[in-house]
């Protein structure tokens, strides 16, 4: 009975969801003002219907009621609370579920932040997330219900969670994740808005850019989140696969930060509107780009969920329907939409302009290697291919490279107009700086010349005195450096702190590929080997009873250059109901490296193979992400996102944006 | 030309020059770097050139798994069930590599017939086969039944 309670509050969130899809849009075209005063009313219902659904779904795992079909594949009387709770979004069914949820969230989030922006944008802003409400509730009442049962025979007990999917970064890895993928969703609806009302402007660019940055930083967390969990998860010393699951997100995350840059362009300039316009529309996109092919099973990955053309086909004609119909209305609607400033050659402008240039082209360049297999096959009749990693970094790193040579000179440069001369004077000592010691730095540490790492080392020094010297001469002539230091915005900090982890992200990721080494040995009990500066002694396995599993555990000692470390516990797993095996990895993580062993499988004479690693810098990729997140986060604080009461001429606001030109970035 | 249409198009020029280079090395990076995917049937039939960098499909043929007891090098047999591939690896295997599973290997055929391989995939669970390997299945599936029923 209860399960059809949650089935019945998914229908009645999807009804509520057309009216709200509908009636508030309409209203803003009419000017009625009652239609259009639904929409915040309507937003919540929806929402707390959706939320009721997910509770009662989550009940149900809690419950153990494996009549429902859902949670019989996805859970197990055994299996731990924690997990049966978040087995919620260990599978298809429920995993869209509370995708549409956060998009509820997100909804209700723009209904009551949103007071300052008029009546009539906001109805607009929301009937466009009711009607991409409407397509998720419908294809999960038409294709792909959590509720549905398994009558009259339940089983007795259910199929148990994927044994790799427990783990605390399960817990934290989807929702944040989704959070920040559905978050495109507000950024797009800004968008139609705009392009349906007309009305584009530096007005328009201030009530979209928290949502823009937040979701950003949000999606950020998750990748990250993904990233690290794959890494000590999988054990094979993996941060990033460029698997065709992995991709997707990764392109609405370069899509969304050239969003990000191009609207700050926006707000300030009053340029690149309809680019901005383009790039929402595309990002959002992306999101359901990714959704259709981790669901569909096009493609081989860890990721992709159980095959079902017809999934496939009803969120490949519903990604046509949006973005054909998005694009359509921004092609008719686009020429309006003038940008009004000219701008420099040396200008900020031009080099925001770059950003976006390289940022495109990296998320093109990703997304032809991830569909062309599928492209491939279709082509040639059948034929089967992948393209490897190999690929995809030839054309990122260089791309990237290039990114952070222009990161050192656009936040120092001005909008509209910079003399070179200024640029000169600003940033040659900086070079000189950033080229001398990131030369010596590497030469006297290691006594060789590494190429890879200097380079490295050259942009990173690059980027940390561009932005000291940009922060010197910000409060150069102020009356103290505190006074000078507080004077500052706090989305100027916000766009440090992120540059910064970008930076800090990018040289964990080159530094690991450089000196991580790895090797897998035949061990006794007793016996030992050797990697770098490491001894790794294993001294024999005992038998281990978890909650859901059996393990045998291992002990290895880690000796540096003989001197005693600490002592590595890896386990290798059996996960009883669904008689699946895991590796659990035995890590010693630092600030400067990770050593890790993981266990492979016994012999008849009671040695183990296992692979051994040292991995330095490798958690710079995590940590740097976090202040990314965190820049992006502080970027929305910004106090002057919540002073301005908007009225209904633009041209009052265009002001106060100029006049703060002289203070900012 | 006026100053700013002469811009105009100079920041579309750059844009078009930016995006046809990226998209040739784009093409030029993918075509060096694709894995071509063969059943186990395509490599008995001599599609392959020995050298050539692929991804081979199949099951674990049961009872064919060789653990050398020194160090880590094992040999396996591959199969659609109409044809066999000796598979030889040295390093770990997934957790999911089982006699009588799917799985696909990447790496190259040897001058001997045997498949050195420098990757082990095997599928994620129970419940999620690759594409690849649930291809291969079908084909060896079609082939068993028409050389059974023409027996």
């Amino acid at each position: 009975m209860i399960p059809e309670l949650g089935n019945f509050a998914l229908i009645l969130a999807f009804c509520l969801s057309i009216v709200l899809g509908t009636l508030p849009i309409i209203g803003a075209a009419r000017d009625n003002t009652l239609w259009m005063s639904l929409a915040r009313p309507l937003t919540a219902g929806v929402f707390v219907f959706l939320s009721i659904s997910l509770v009662i779904l989550g009940y149900s795992f809690v419950t153990d009621d494996f009549s429902v079909q859902f949670v019989a594949n996805h859970s197990n009387t055994n299996l731990p609370l924690q997990y049966k709770i978040t087995a919620v979004w260990g599978g298809h069914e429920g995993s869209f579920l509370f995708w549409t949820w956060m998009l509820g969230g997100w909804m209700l989030a723009v209904a009551i932040f949103s007071k300052s922006v008029p009546e009539e944008f906001i109805a607009r802003v929301l009937g466009v997330m009711g009607l991409i409400c409407v397509g998720y509730t419908l294809f999960m009442l038409a294709t792909s219900n959590p509720f549905d049962r398994v009558l009259p025979l339940p089983p007795a007990d259910g199929a148990d969670l994927n044994a790799a999917l427990q783990d605390f970064a399960f817990i934290v890895h989807p929702p944040s994740l989704y959070m920040g993928y559905v978050g495109f969703s507000v950024v797009f609806a800004f968008a139609v808005a705009a392009l349906l009302s007309g009305r584009l402007d530096a007005a328009w660019a201030r009530w979209c850019r928290p949502w823009a940055n937040a979701a950003w930083a949000i999606l950020t967390l998750g990748l990250s989140l993904g990233s690290w969990w794959a890494y000590y998860e999988l054990g094979w010393g993996g941060w990033w696969a460029w698997d065709p699951v992995e991709n997707p997100p990764l392109i609405t995350w370069l899509l969304g930060a050239a969003m990000i840059h191009s609207l700050a362009a926006t707000e300030k300039r009053g340029v690149f509107k309809s680019w901005t316009v383009l790039l929402a529309i595309m990002a959002f996109a992306s999101s359901l780009l990714g959704t259709f092919i981790t669901r569909s099973g096009l493609l081989t990955s860890v990721h992709a969920f159980a095959t079902d053309p017809t999934r496939g086909v009803y969120i490949l004609g519903f990604l046509g329907l949006i973005v054909g119909g998005s694009l359509l209305l921004y092609a008719i609607r686009a020429p309006i939409l003038k940008s009004e400033f000219g701008f420099g050659n040396w200008s900020r402008e031009v080099f925001l302009l770059a950003n976006n240039l390289i940022l495109v082209v990296a998320s093109a360049a990703i997304l032809l290697g991830t569909l062309y297999p599928m492209v491939y096959q279709a082509v040639s009749g059948g034929d089967l291919i992948s393209v490897g990693p190999p690929y995809f970094n030839t054309i990122f790193v260089p791309l990237m490279g290039i990114l952070v040579v222009l990161l050192g000179i656009g936040p120092v440069a001005r909008w509209k107009r910079t003399s070179r001369e200024y640029l000169r004077q600003q940033l040659t000592r900086v070079a000189i700086a950033a080229v001398v010691l990131g030369v010596a730095i590497p030469v006297l540490l290691t006594m060789s010349v590494p190429l890879g790492t200097i380079g490295v080392c050259v942009l990173a020094l690059w980027i940390m005195f561009s932005m000291l010297r940009d922060v010197a001469s910000k409060v150069a002539n102020k009356p103290s450096l505190m006074a000078g230091l507080k004077s500052l915005p706090v989305s100027y900090w916000g766009m440090q702190l992120a540059h910064f982890g970008f930076v800090m992200t990018m040289a964990g990721a080159c530094l690991t590929s450089i000196y991580s080494i790895e090797r897998s040995v035949l061990l006794q009990a007793g016996q030992q080997a050797d990697l770098g500066r490491y001894t790794f002694v294993f001294e024999g396995t005992r038998p281990v009873q978890g909650p859901n599993y059996i393990a045998d555990e291992g002990t290895i000692r880690v000796l540096r250059e003989g001197e005693f470390l600490r002592t590595l516990h890896p386990q290798k797993q059996l996960y009883t109901a669904s008689n699946t095996p895991a590796t659990h990895m035995g890590i010693d993580g630092r600030f400067l490296r990770d050593l890790f062993v993981t266990l492979g499988d016994p012999r008849d004479n009671g040695a183990w193979s296992m692979t051994l690693y040292v991995k330095p810098f490798v958690r710079w990729i995590w940590l740097g992400t976090i202040f990314i997140a965190f820049g992006g986060i502080l970027a929305v604080t910004d106090k002057r996102y919540r002073r301005y009461k908007v009225s209904k001429q633009a041209a009052a606001d265009e002001q106060p944006a100029e006049a703060r030109l002289a203070g900012e970035h | 030309m006026k100053p700013h249409r002469r811009k105009k198009l100079g920041i579309i020029l750059f844009i078009a020059t930016g995006l046809s280079v990226a998209i040739g090395l784009s093409l030029y990076a993918l075509s060096s770097n694709i894995d071509l995917f063969f059943t186990p049937s395509q490599v008995a039939a001599g599609e392959v050139t020995p050298g050539q960098r692929i991804r081979v499909g199949g099951m674990v043929k049961e009872g064919s798994v060789e653990h050398n007891q020194e160090d880590l090098q094992v040999r396996f047999i591959a199969t659609d069930y109409s044809h066999d591939v000796d598979i030889y690896y040295s390093g770990i295997l997934p957790d999911l590599f089982r006699e009588g599973q799917g799985i696909v290997v990447e790496g190259a055929m040897g001058a001997d017939g045997t498949f050195i391989a420098s990757r082990v995939l095997a599928k994620h669970d129970e419940n999620y086969m690759s594409p690849e390997v649930k291809a291969a299945m079908d084909a060896a599936e079609l082939q068993r039944s028409m050389t059974q029923g023409g027996t």
